[in-house]
């Protein structure tokens, strides 16, 4: 399929999942961004930096996705939606700790570890199936993304496995880490009210099967590092997919569009 | 006499003598070379204080990761800041090599940071309060600190001199990316206008100071000079600062922007710019910690080593096992 040959129903479908994956990955850049200065030493700041990098240009991507179907220009998409018009899961919005990133952080690295390494597990699913989109356009930016999300999976699955098995104290931050993000997560596995539409258009593979695909990895991951199977992955405050949000991501959302909102007219 | 068979048998002075024929014949030293105790030390206050102030320096335009405004901005402000934390893991780990025949490490580095002792770059004392700032730090901060490096480009010392050809080159494209967000504003409406000329009256003063004070006799330190005589430096804080001048000065006034500074102009007759000197207690002040966001800045590094302790010390146990 093309731009011209999608019906209004699919379409509208697409739109649907081009939000939830560039908000997802915009978002969750943002946190990333947070971090620079404050990761455990200089060599992983440089590293976390360019995954965050590469993160927003992923965003951009599908923005541009979204430009070209005509829901207006990348830019306004990323600095004048309503906290409501986002579509990416809770657990990527909240923020990395009590503090703000300029006053104060105490960031919690097993989460920031859990949660991107959790995120990098199923975006490699998502991108997988991605790569057969029946849109032609979205196959290709999924299997650009790939080139770098492949060094994101192996960075964060690296931290996962050697803080899972080291000191007393990792072992222990890093299970209540785990017990926050599976809280949540079920929030990333979901495609959403436009569930059936975007799965019957061939968009991406059915949300069941890359779900089953990630408790699979994560089954196995948490078994080979010791750790006990949480269960299923939960949804505790709402779905991000539908719009509903926590004030963790209005904060974010005010801060990423400060200096834009002020003239969205002029250059910058 | 062959040396390399009998160099250990040489008086302190003839080994001395060796060290400066070699570097004034322009060889490179590298870091298990014999090197005088005083040009390892002169190497690990430059070059640990060059490493510092790029990961501190990053810090200030992270404020500007997330609100730069647009994706295109987000996206170039990010490689920079990158850029910057990567010039301080290359430089602390040429500042390592020199240190441990002292038995220091890394973490000597970041305590001696905290406590004071380990100064950074002026002007990442500084407030950066709107993205006009983020526009002049990119564009006259990175540009004076290209001036600066590019003179150290053939220094002595061969690992500081290789990481400097691999800075500079990403340095350029840092004042590009000054340049480009500058020219944007310049080009802009009168508030984007406003916001830039407020940022350049709020930075001047710090770009004079970022080359140092003119001469020994002003603070009583002669580290420029030794510098020179071991070829680590070129050229005198004076000469850097003129040549900023030659390079920058017609570009601010041909943006339509003012200079902070009525006195300014270019004498013919001497060929130097006349200027208004900076405060120089005041520069002591600042690069002494009491800078607008001295502490601030050193508060976010203390807090998160601190709250890492935790990491470090299961990186280390997963090593041992």
């Amino acid at each position: 399929m093309t731009q011209e040959t999608l019906k209004p129903q699919e379409k509208a479908a697409l739109i649907e999942l081009l939000y939830q994956m560039g908000d997802d990955d915009f978002i969750l850049s943002f946190r990333g961004s947070e971090w620079l200065g404050l990761a455990p030493h200089i060599e992983e700041d440089v590293a976390f930096s360019s995954i965050s990098q590469d993160m927003m240009g992923h965003a951009n991507l599908y923005y541009r996705l979204l430009e070209g179907l005509g829901e207006g220009e990348a830019d306004r998409i990323a600095h004048l939606r309503t906290p409501d018009q986002f579509r990416n899961a809770i657990i990527l919005e909240e923020v990395n700790g009590p503090g703000t990133y300029l006053k104060e952080p105490e960031y919690d690295w097993a989460f920031a570890v859990v949660r991107n390494y959790f995120y990098a597990v199923h975006k490699q699913i998502r991108l997988d199936s991605l790569r057969h989109s029946s849109y032609e356009p979205l196959a290709e930016a999924a299997r650009k993304i790939m080139t770098e999300q492949y060094y994101h999976l192996m960075h964060w699955e690296v931290w996962f496995k050697q803080l899972m098995t080291s000191t007393e104290e990792a072992i222990g931050r890093m299970n209540a880490a785990i017990e926050k993000v599976w809280k949540d997560f079920g929030g990333v596995l979901t495609l959403g009210p436009s569930y059936a539409d975007i799965v019957k258009a061939n968009f991406i593979d059915d949300e069941a099967v890359m779900k089953k695909r990630w408790t699979n990895k994560m089954e196995a991951v948490l078994k080979e590092v010791g750790a006990a199977y949480p269960g299923e992955p939960r949804m505790e405050r709402g779905n991000g997919r539908n719009g509903v949000h926590t004030d963790d991501l209005k904060q974010a959302l005010s801060t990423l569009s400060e200096v834009y909102a002020t003239n969205p007219a002029t250059g910058w | 006499m062959t040396l390399g068979v009998s160099f250990n048998q040489l008086s302190e002075e003839e080994k001395m003598q060796h060290f400066l024929d070699r570097i004034n014949a322009g060889e490179k030293i590298e870091p298990d070379d014999w090197m005088p105790d005083d040009y390892r030390l002169q190497l690990i206050r430059l070059i640990s204080m060059h490493g510092i102030s790029e990961i501190m320096g990053a810090l200030p335009e992270k404020e500007w990761v997330p609100k730069a405004p647009s994706l295109h901005r987000k996206l170039a402000i990010m490689a920079k800041v990158q850029d910057e934390m990567g010039h301080g893991q290359l430089l602390l780990r040429v500042a390592e090599d020199l240190m441990a025949p002292l038995g220091k490490t890394r973490h000597d580095i970041m305590e001696d940071l905290f406590s004071g002792k380990l100064k950074f770059h002026n002007v990442f004392h500084m407030d950066a309060p709107t993205w006009g700032d983020a526009g002049i730090i990119a564009w006259l901060v990175d540009g004076a600190a290209i001036i600066s490096q590019s003179m150290m480009l053939d220094s002595s010392y061969g690992p500081y001199a290789r990481a400097l050809k691999r800075i500079c080159a990403e340095e350029v494209f840092h004042a590009q990316h000054g340049e480009s967000i500058i020219l944007a504003m310049a080009e802009g409406s009168p508030e984007q206008r406003q916001m830039l000329q407020d940022a350049l009256n709020r930075w001047w003063e710090s770009l004079i100071m970022f080359f140092g004070p003119k001469s020994a006799k002003e603070t009583g330190n002669s580290n420029a000079d030794k510098n020179i005589m071991y070829k680590i430096r070129t050229k005198t804080n004076e000469d850097l600062r003129q040549e900023f001048f030659t390079k920058y000065i017609p570009r601010i006034w041909s943006l339509g922007l003012t200079i902070p500074d009525d006195t300014i102009r270019f004498d013919e007759e001497t060929q130097m710019w006349i200027y208004k000197d900076a405060d120089w207690s005041k520069f002591k002040q600042i690069v002494s910690g009491n800078g607008p966001q001295s502490q601030n800045r050193l508060d976010l590094r203390r807090r998160s080593y601190k709250n890492n302790e935790w990491v470090r010390e299961a990186l280390a146990a997963k090593k041992a096992i």
